[in-house]
Order: structure tokens, then sequence, then C-alpha cells
């Protein structure tokens, strides 16, 4: 019999990033809480395959080493085309720690959601959903978010193409892709995005900051941090330890700049 | 009798072309209906049926009951059934044709058979127009012949038909459908139309499943309900799980959630009058004591996922819950596909990323590429502006080609065109992976080019 689940690789699968007892931290912003419902928004519909994969680095972080269910409304497959295995090694994440799951509509989805919330063998659940939909609302997130409390299971909530609307999610974000900080010959460098703290139940919000994935150290950092190092002429292998902003400083330097070379 | 024979002895003759192949579906369904006797049914040639009834009879009340209820089971079809019980399938269809209802008790075989016609030896033309002539009327007339003259004269078909008939040879039928590993079944007096009381019946039988697989040290991986409903139609339900289980509570749950998300529902109808659970396929499952101690243990959370596993799939449907798989080719559209989670293999080998760079492949990938409007500045350049789905996205940061070259080795002629692969960023931040199907140097078509995946 073979053992079930699959035992995580050890080695470079394994996840790290600053993922304590009671949540992950994301760079220089709030902790996002384990069980708990975290509802995530793309700026803009364009914004999604980011979306997708900053919810599923930081669900990989939450999950610490337990495999994600990923539910995927069909119309994904048509806006966004499938997940694409490569790829997701590439950015970081352990393909063989996903089960993805096909669902015709949001009610669907919410089902499937529910029912992963409420399994504690899982270590994260992603909902995507696209567009508005009425199926998604108060009453449906406040059972998620029961659920997650109730088995210790993160749950994600990635919308597309939706306005935000009152629910009981823990925190809400918007997430926005960035232009990178293009490598030599203007190639494109790390994936970088602006996370924003649209909403928090411990009312911190409007934090935001810009952020780069660095799938080799898998963890978010900040730009503001990173920005004074060398970039060239490859990128640096980035340090683990991540240097806090705070919050009253002004805004990031636009992301277009090159990143500046430290004189002497 | 020719056509134009009939019908010059009776004008208004009505007829219809033979349709062998729908015919032989009609046969299979009557098969099905007949599953509900026993799970061993044959076809035998273009009209008929073989049941191995051994060890079901007493479920039916003994052997002229059982014949008379799969007729008139068969007759509600609109079928002329004749039927007939014997020790072997070959004397059973000979006493069909030609001695109806008939109902040979063990080692009476031979004495009914003796008295059968040698048409019943099912030989062509020119052999039973040989055994008339011959004198032969009976099968009493051959089987006092001794076997090897018979064979010297009419071959050794005829005589080895002759052996079953009689019953000196048994050939056993070769069921349909592979017979299960255990089943449990349940016949109505009554047709039943309440789904909850089929239900309760179905607890009872997965109970008594699941009590049998743990005499074995077994849990079922595959089982299969079947609904013989009282109009002859027949349902069958399958229920599969991510691993052995023998849990009677939660196949029940399973059962459940399949039957209310089924695209055709189960409709009562009339009723069913008969229920009947098998496992189909099983593998090794040992007792566990429960634990005493307290928290969440790494196989209690091997069970939630199974369980979570077996849930999804029968709510959603097996083909809907997936991994990912790994192939061995360099075709990025066939690298990585997605297989069903239950069939796929769970350890593939994953290629590490190489350090310090960018995620060198997109995240999503289009099943069909997306043909986009490309304004380029040199001919192998990366574009400098492009339109997808309308918009138009000015490209800041582009990396390549990549040169990808199809697999013309596996691929039927003509090859498909050469693919040169960029990476590009447009002014917004948004990452795409796009191409370039065939070069520039090719004056024979012009290169066209195709968005194929989107990077996060």
């Amino acid at each position: 019999m073979q053992a079930y689940p699959p035992p995580l690789r050890q080695g470079w699968s394994a996840p790290s990033g600053e993922a304590g007892k009671e949540g992950a931290r994301i760079a220089s912003l709030p902790i996002l809480a384990r069980a708990a419902l975290h509802e995530f928004y793309a700026a803009r519909a364009a914004d999604h395959a980011a979306l997708s994969g900053c919810a599923l680095a930081i669900g990989q972080v939450l999950a610490q080493g337990r495999p994600c269910l990923w539910v995927r409304q069909e119309a994904f497959d048509r806006e966004a085309g499938h997940p694409h295995a490569p790829g997701l090694c590439e950015f970081g994440l352990d393909p063989a720690s996903l089960m993805i799951l096909r669902v015709k509509d949001a009610r669907a989805a919410l089902q499937a959601g529910l029912e992963g919330a409420r399994c504690a063998g899982l270590g994260v659940v992603f909902l995507e959903l696209w567009g508005e939909d009425p199926a998604y609302d108060l009453t449906a997130s406040r059972r998620l978010a029961l659920a997650a409390r109730a088995s210790g299971v993160p749950l994600l909530l990635a919308r597309i193409a939706a306005k935000a609307r009152p629910s009981a999610a823990e925190t809400r974000w918007e997430l926005r892709a960035l232009p990178s900080r293009a490598l030599a010959a203007q190639a494109p460098g790390l994936p970088a995005f602006e996370l924003t703290l649209l909403r928090a139940r411990n009312g911190r919000e409007g934090l935001h900051d810009h952020l780069e994935w660095n799938r080799d150290a898998r963890q978010f950092l900040s730009r503001t941090a990173t920005d004074t190092r060398p970039a060239e002429p490859a990128l640096p292998s980035l340090p683990g330890a991540v240097v806090s902003v705070s919050f009253d400083r002004p805004r990031a330097p636009e992301p277009d700049l090159l990143p500046r070379r430290e004189a002497g | 009798m020719a056509l134009a024979e009939a019908r010059a002895l009776w004008p208004n003759l009505e007829t219809e072309e033979a349709a062998p192949e729908a015919d032989a579906r009609f046969l299979k369904r009557a098969s099905e209906i007949c599953e509900m006797f026993t799970p061993l049914v044959a076809i035998k040639g273009r009209d008929g049926l073989a049941l191995d009834i051994t060890g079901c009879v007493h479920l039916f009340g003994g052997e002229s009951e059982m014949l008379l209820r799969a007729c008139r089971r068969l007759r509600s079809l609109g079928l002329t059934t004749f039927g007939a019980i014997a020790s072997t399938p070959h004397a059973a269809r000979a006493f069909a044709r030609y001695r109806r209802n008939t109902i040979a008790g063990p080692a009476e075989d031979e004495t009914l058979a003796r008295a059968l016609p040698v048409s019943a030896l099912d030989q062509d033309q020119a052999t039973s127009i040989a055994l008339g002539r011959a004198g032969f009327r009976t099968l009493a007339d051959l089987a006092d012949r001794p076997s090897h003259m018979l064979s010297a004269r009419f071959g050794e078909d005829l005589v080895a038909r002759l052996h079953r008939i009689l019953g000196r040879e048994d050939l056993r039928i070769t069921p349909l459908r592979t017979p299960p590993l255990l089943m449990a079944e349940r016949h109505f007096p009554e047709p039943m139309t309440q789904m909850e009381h089929l239900l309760t019946v179905l607890a009872r039988l997965m109970d008594d499943v699941a009590n049998r697989l743990e005499a074995r040290g077994e849990g079922g991986r595959s089982f299969e309900l079947t609904l013989f409903r009282a109009d002859g139609a027949v349902r069958r339900i399958g229920i599969e799980t991510a691993s052995g289980t023998r849990e009677a509570a939660s196949l029940v749950r399973l059962a459940r959630l399949k039957m209310e998300t089924l695209a055709d529902p189960v409709d009562p109808g009339f009723g069913f009058d008969a229920l009947r659970l098998m496992v189909l396929r099983s593998e090794p499952l040992h007792a566990v004591q429960a634990s005493l101690a307290e928290g969440a243990k790494p196989e209690d959370e091997a069970r939630a996922l199974a369980d979570l596993v077996n849930r999804l799939v029968a709510r959603f449907g097996r083909e809907n819950l997936r991994r990912l798989v790994s192939r061995d080719t360099h075709d990025p559209a066939l690298a990585g596909g997605m297989a069903e989670f239950l069939s796929a293999n769970p350890a593939m080998a994953w290629p590490a990323p190489e350090a310090g760079q960018p995620p060198a492949r997109p995240l999503t990938l289009f099943a069909h590429p997306q043909p986009i409007e490309v304004l380029a500045e040199v001919p192998d350049s990366p574009p400098l502006r492009f339109r997808w789905r309308r918009m138009l996205h000015e490209v800041t940061r582009a990396e390549g080609p990549e040169r990808i070259a199809p697999e013309w080795w596996r691929e039927a002629s003509p090859a498909p065109a050469t693919r040169d692969y960029y990476r590009i960023e447009d002014q917004a931040g948004h990452r795409f992976w796009i191409f370039r199907e065939g070069l520039y140097e090719d004056r024979n078509s012009q290169p066209r080019w195709f968005l194929h995946g989107l990077f996060p």
C-alpha cells in the first residue's frame, strides 16, 4: 500500500520562510494568522496570474509541508490557462503538494472550500473565484471562517474581477503586479508585487509594501529593503533575514528605477 | 424463404431491415437485467443468454420459481422467451430451444437430452443434411455410436457439442463482467420507491460487506452499487476511495453524496426490486487501534486527507480532482500535465530551478496558444508592443529567444514549425510567455505570434 499522502521530498521543496506557530509574515506586513480566512483581490483583472502565484506562495509557507487543496473555477482554464507544473517549480512551489480541483461555479467552489477547511490533514485551502458572484456573501464567508477556525486550516480566497464586499475574513488584501527590476539587457527580473492591506480585524489598515518573491529563499522580500543592493551582473542571492520597514517612512521609490549601486 | 416469395404469399407483409448492432445492444441490455439473478451472465450467440446460477437458487425460492421470474422479466421487454435449467450451459441452451421450460435435475441431463432432435447440435447445413441422410433423428441415435466413428464422419466439433449437451463435458460460461471479490444483495418482495429506505438497506449491505472485508483483512478501493428497477432499468453507481476502507458509515455517506450529485439523478420510478453491492477492488488493510492519547497524529491526518479525497471525488467527479504530473520531454506544452488524483503516481521527479534566476516557465499555460497581433522592430527581436484580447500591451522588458523545436519524431507530418519563445513584461508589470511560430528566413510562410502562458 502506498503511503498516503505522499511524503514531501526533502531538499529544495521543503518550505521555509517566516512561518511561526500563529501564521506567516510577509516581509514587513502584519502576520497572516493560521486558522482564518484571508481574502486577496486582484487590483486589475489582468493581475490574476500574479495573484495565483502570490497566494500559492503564501499558502505554501502557511502549509508547512502539508498538502494544499487548490480549487479553481472552470473559467480560469479559459481565461488564464491551466496550472503548469514546470512553471510552479520555477516559481518555487512544490507541485507534488497540490491537489487541484476544478469546479463549475462559485457555489461549488465554496462547497469544496468548506470540505477542505474541515479536513485537518490539509495544510492550506486556496480558492479562486472569477467575477462577481452572489454565492459568495457574508454568510458564505462566515461559514468558511468558522470552518477554518475550527480545524486550524488556513483558507486563502482569491477574487478576480470582483469588488470587495463586507465579509467575515480576517484580513483582506489587494494585489497588483509591479514592473520587475530588470536584469542585464532589460530582461524581466524577479516577480514583483504590491500588496496592500485593505482591511484587518485588528485595525491596521492601509499598510502596503512593494515585494519581490525570491523563490530560492522561498521568501517575500521588501523591495525597499533590497533596493540598495547591487543587482548586476546577476541578482545576488538574497539573505534570509528581512529588514522590516517602518510605516511612517515615505513610499518606496518608483519601481521602474534601476537598482542603485553603493558608492565606494 | 425469399422475401419475394413471402410477399407473393402475403401481399400485406410488413418488412423491416435487419439491424444486428441494435439487436446486440438490446441483448446486452437484457443481460444487464439478468444480472439481478446472478453476477455471472454471458451472451450466447445472437439471441441467447446463459446465466450461471450456482448458489443463487435459494434466493428466489427454487429453480422453477427463478426460471419463471427470469422469463417474466425478459417478457416485460417485449421478448418471446424460452428458458431451461440444466447442469451444463450447453444442455440448458439445447433444452431452451427444443424442450421449453425443462428443469433438468442432477444426472437427468443425459436422459432428457437423448430425446432432442439432431438440429440441437447447431451444425451447418451440409452436416445437418448428412446427418439426416445417415438416418440420425435424435441425439440418442448419435449417443449410442462410438464417438471415434462420428468424429471421422462429421468432425470433432459435432462430437464435442454432443458430449456437452449430454452433460458428459462441462464447459463453464465466460461472464461478461469479471465476478466481484465480494458481493451482498437484497431482493425486495415489493418494489421500493423511497430513496431513504433504499439507503437504509444500503447501510445494511455495507455493514455486511465491511464485516467480510474485515475478516479478510482488507479494505475496499472500488465499490459498485447496482440498482435494479422493476421496469427493467439497471443503474450502476461506482464509488472509489483514495485508500482501502471498510467503514460502513463513511461508505454510505459517499454513496449518498454520489447519488445527490449525479447529472442524471436516480429515478425510483415504479420502484427498485433489488439492490446489489459489489467490491471490485480491495487492498490489505490492517486493523488500527483507536488512539487513547490526545492530539492529532500523522496517521489521523492521513486518514482525514484520504477521507477528503473520497468526498471530493464523490461530489465533483473523479476527473475533476487532479494532481500535476511531469513528463520527460522538452516541449513545454507536454512537459507539465495533470492526471486524475486517484490514478496518478504521486512520486514524480521535479527538476530543481536554476538558482538566482527569475522563473523561466510560466505558472499557467493555455491549452491552445492565443494568437496575438505584434509589432516587432526587427525580425528576430522581441515585439515592441502586442495586442491580446483587444488590449494593447507596451513591452518594456524582454528576454529571448529561447528556441524550442517540436518533437518531430513523434508528430505526424507535416512537422509543426519551430517556436522562438520570449519572456516579456509590459508597462503595467504583467509578465507573459509568447512565441513566434516559424522563421523569417522561411519565405513560404509568414511567422505568427502567440501568447502561451502567464507569469506571476
